[in-house]
């Protein structure tokens, strides 16, 4: 009866929005594999994007999913030069974690 | 219902979040995260963004996950990584005060201020009006008038895109080839 009564707004979406977010930047500070790196920024990227849907619900404006429409396209982009930037270092030093990677100069 | 959706949807997205973070093999880390991704197009479609719903699960558990799994069987880094071992000393409480400290920072303002959220109301890019004009019609017509420009600059960022990842990821070439 109460679960009925009750209707999601939109803090709930940015409440979740926001833990996600958290989740995201811990597991950036604290894992050292860099392919897991890249997967919690993605976490964090989703996080955004879901702030970004429910604030256009809320204000009833469709410019928020479009935003969403270029972080996806971003994201994208980011994670193919990501990815490339990991095989190159990955190929010279096999099993490479943050740590040995934390020198520009290889 | 809409309570349902969200609750069920939210515990798929944090569970999946969370098996990101602690899982040692990278490939179930990979996997956590379409879990997470499928969560958020859930609620994608509880919010009404029935176009993004379908281009979260195509782009990111479809293209973009599947982009990690190669690079993961492509290098041979699938073995597990033991997480009990802290190469910084000092660091994982470090970072769990930071993540509070933010979640604080973020979540206080959300529900307190849950009733002041403010914003410009658009006048002419509605997501619900009299007429009924699908998501998709909604969305393009402001991609395709407003924001048409940005639209063009987002080709060139993926011409750029694939043109550095095919740079980086080349094997160098040897002398002794020529």
């Amino acid at each position: 009866m109460m679960v009925a009564a009750l209707h999601t707004t939109a803090s709930w979406y940015l409440a979740l929005g926001a833990v996600l977010f958290t989740i995201g930047t811990v597991g950036l500070l604290v894992r050292r594999n860099p392919l897991v790196m890249l997967m919690c920024v993605e976490l964090m990227l989703n996080a955004v994007n879901l702030t970004f849907v429910a604030l256009a619900r809320h204000l009833n404006d469709v410019s928020g999913q479009t935003v969403v429409f270029f972080v996806l396209v971003v994201a994208a982009a980011e994670v193919v030069v990501g990815l490339g930037i990991i095989v190159a270092i990955l190929r010279r030093k096999p099993g490479a974690t943050a740590d040995d990677i934390a020198l520009m100069k290889g | 219902m809409d309570v349902v959706v969200f609750v069920v949807a939210a515990a798929i997205v944090l569970v999946g979040a969370v098996g990101v973070v602690l899982r040692g093999n990278p490939v179930h880390a990979a996997l956590s995260l379409v879990m997470t991704l499928f969560g958020v197009a859930v609620l994608f479609v509880a919010e009404d963004a029935h176009f993004l719903a379908a281009v979260q699960v195509i782009v990111y558990a479809g293209a973009i996950v599947v982009l990690f799994l190669f690079v993961i069987m492509l290098l041979g880094v699938d073995r597990s990584e033991d997480l009990r071992v802290e190469p910084l000393k000092g660091q994982r409480p470090a970072a769990a005060l930071a993540g509070l400290a933010l979640l604080a920072l973020v979540l206080v303002p959300i529900l307190r201020g849950h009733k002041v959220i403010t914003g410009v109301h658009s006048s002419s890019a509605l997501l619900r009006d009299s007429s009924d004009d699908t998501n998709v019609v909604r969305l393009s017509r402001s991609l395709f008038s407003d924001y048409v420009f940005a639209f063009e600059v987002t080709s060139v960022l993926l011409v750029i895109a694939v043109i550095g990842a095919v740079l980086m990821a080349r094997r160098p070439p040897k002398d002794t080839s020529s």
